[in-house]
């Protein structure tokens, strides 16, 4: 009996796969698990399938052929978007790796830097410094809005890179798990190993701690790459000019200027589906790096 | 001698943390209490030099935002919506960390990957396609849905699918993950004792999850209070929403449109506070029944 086995066996099944579940089947309630999860699946990936389709439809397509079905029009589609004032799509794009990839670099930097500071040393100080970090975390995006706009204008940085790049950098919620991950994955007895050798502090650093950190500080850029791609809010107040977009507020711009031009739907849903392409790409490589257990902190 | 100069390099280390914190968090934060307690004062016509002044107001601002109507209509509207995402989405991301660790599923990797895909779906462009969905030209959904789905008694309903659908995988990850580090030893020992799938979920794994809950609910209500992007992306698809939609959108409105930056700074105070107060107001509901219960 499937339910009755031994704990190695449960978890050797686990591991396994499917192969020990069929005995579940012929319950008369046994597939109704599954077409639950399917049901939420297929509620997923509807939309994102719907939008590789409409991608496909030339503009009188997109009304007069059936909404589930491909069309001829893809190519051409996509010629038009980057067409579109002079190619801004592309800039949108350049701009959004920019954003999330210097972003997430810069950040996932700072917060190891910092996580492993607070994990192995002991110094006064500490904890005050530690808890002010991570009072951070309580503090909405929306008190902060506002006046980061106006000192950045005050400082002639609105409207710029900057404006964008520089307040994302700190993420109180990665330097905790920082720390965590430098507790855990870097032993003391290394470090002092490595400080009898005479190794420096910033050589124990950076050759010693950090690589043992590796696997931590890829889901600390993951998230933050994430977070910042998505991020609409701090971009739409800190700039003015479109050539400085990321694609988020450019696809907004797009669909407000586009929504009441049918004749535009094509573009805004071209503009869409190959905004998402690149991270759900990102989002099925990178599979295994996503530890939400330590990171379900993270407000999208 | 080493020691002494061991001393300097943590705050070294911790150095480019707490400069960032002071300019883009203490310093702002700072900034955003004096704005909300100040006000523009015009003195005769408002012409020339002088005549528009910068006067300290205390706390008239934020007096003005508890008794603003528009905000209120604002907060109601969010009330309604975050207690139905948080509902249905926290629901569903429980059904299916559940129904994932159950032995009896199939094709569970496939849907687990399927179900947390929207999270890497950006708020905007999940709206794009969700309100593109919603238009009664394009959406297959009107074939089976004979609604206006963008309309005002029902455009609550389809902001709130938008957040379900883009949340429910984070959470069930995050509640998945945590179920998976329960040695499964303790799940053999209630089956012995005869306890069913249904039975073990009911009180073993709920119990153990309940931490995880309360984080998720709580980053949930923060997440809901400051809704924005979603119901701004709908916004040129349908006139049923206004500008003043959600506090947030207000607070926008308020700094960008109409320029009044005292208003819009003691409103974003107010939208910190009540989530604060509602974080801490869940956490205390939660740990009081805790108590009760143990």
């Amino acid at each position: 009996m499937a339910g009755l086995t031994t704990a190695p066996a449960a978890a050797r099944r686990r591991r396994g796969g499917r192969r020990a579940r069929g005995a579940a089947g012929h319950r008369p309630w046994g597939v109704a698990p599954t077409a639950l999860l399917l049901l939420g699946a297929v509620y997923c990936l509807f939309p994102v399938c719907w939008v590789l389709l409409a991608a496909t439809k030339s503009p009188s397509e997109l009304f007069s052929t059936p909404t589930l079905s491909f069309g001829t029009g893809f190519l051409s589609n996509v010629e038009q978007l980057f067409a579109y004032r002079d190619g801004v799509f592309w800039l949108w794009a350049g701009n959004t790796l920019l954003y999330a990839g210097g972003g997430a670099l810069l950040s996932t930097a700072v917060s190891a830097v910092s996580g492993y500071a607070l994990a192995k040393y002991r110094f006064p100080g500490r904890d005050a410094i530690f808890t002010v970090l991570i009072g951070g975390i309580l503090v909405p995006a929306v008190v902060l809005a506002i006046p980061q706009y106006l000192l950045f204008s005050k400082f002639g940085l609105a409207d710029t890179y900057w404006a964008v790049l520089l307040p994302q950098i700190l993420h109180p919620y990665s330097i905790y798990l920082a720390r965590v991950y430098a507790a855990a994955a870097v032993p003391d007895s290394l470090l002092e190993a490595a400080r009898i050798d005479g190794a420096g502090e910033g050589r124990l650093m950076a050759r010693v701690a950090l690589p043992l950190m590796t696997p931590g500080m890829v889901t600390i850029f993951l998230f933050q790459f994430v977070a910042i791609w998505n991020n609409f809010l701090l971009p739409f107040i800190m700039l003015g000019d479109d050539g400085k977009f990321p694609l988020t507020v450019g696809l907004y711009t797009l669909l407000a200027a586009g929504a009441n031009q049918p004749a535009l739907y094509n573009l805004i849903l071209t503009g869409a589906f190959l905004s998402i392409v690149p991270l759900i790409a990102l989002f099925l490589t990178m599979q295994r790096y996503w530890r939400t257990d330590l990171s379900s902190g993270a407000v999208k | 001698m080493s020691h002494s100069r061991r001393n300097a390099w943590p705050y070294l280390f911790l150095t480019p943390a707490m400069v960032l914190f002071t300019l883009f968090l203490a310093v702002p934060i700072g900034y955003t209490v004096y704005l909300a307690m100040r006000r523009t004062r015009v003195s005769g016509l408002g012409l020339g030099k002088g005549a528009r002044r910068e006067v300290f107001v205390g706390l008239d601002n934020f007096a003005a935002a508890l008794g603003d109507a528009e905000l209120w209509h604002g907060w109601l509207r969010v009330l309604g919506y975050g207690a139905l995402v948080l509902t249905v989405m926290l629901g569903l991301a429980l059904l299916f960390a559940l129904l994932l660790d159950s032995a009896r599923v199939r094709l569970a990797r496939f849907s687990r990957i399927a179900i947390f895909l929207p999270y890497a779906v950006p708020g905007v462009a999940a709206t794009l396609l969700w309100g593109f969905l919603y238009l009664p030209s394009l959406s297959p959904l009107r074939d089976v849905l004979d609604v206006d789905l963008l309309g005002a008694s029902t455009v609550t309903y389809s902001m709130a699918n938008v957040a379900v659908w883009g949340g429910t995988g984070f959470n069930m990850l995050a509640l998945y993950t945590t179920l998976r580090a329960i040695p499964r030893d303790l799940y053999e020992a209630a089956r012995l004792d005869g306890a069913s799938e249904l039975q073990i979920a009911l009180r073993v794994k709920i119990p153990i999850l309940t931490p995880a809950i309360i984080l998720t609910t709580v980053f949930s209500i923060i997440a809901t209070i400051q809704v924005f992007t979603e119901p701004t992306t709908l916004r040129p698809l349908t006139n049923t929403i206004s500008s003043t939609w959600s506090p947030l959108m207000k607070v926008y409105r308020d700094a960008f449109v109409t320029g009044d930056l005292y208003s819009a700074a003691a409103t974003s105070i107010v939208i910190a506070a009540i989530s604060l107060v509602l974080s801490l107001g869940f956490l205390r509901v939660v740990r009081d029944r805790a108590f009760e219960e143990g």
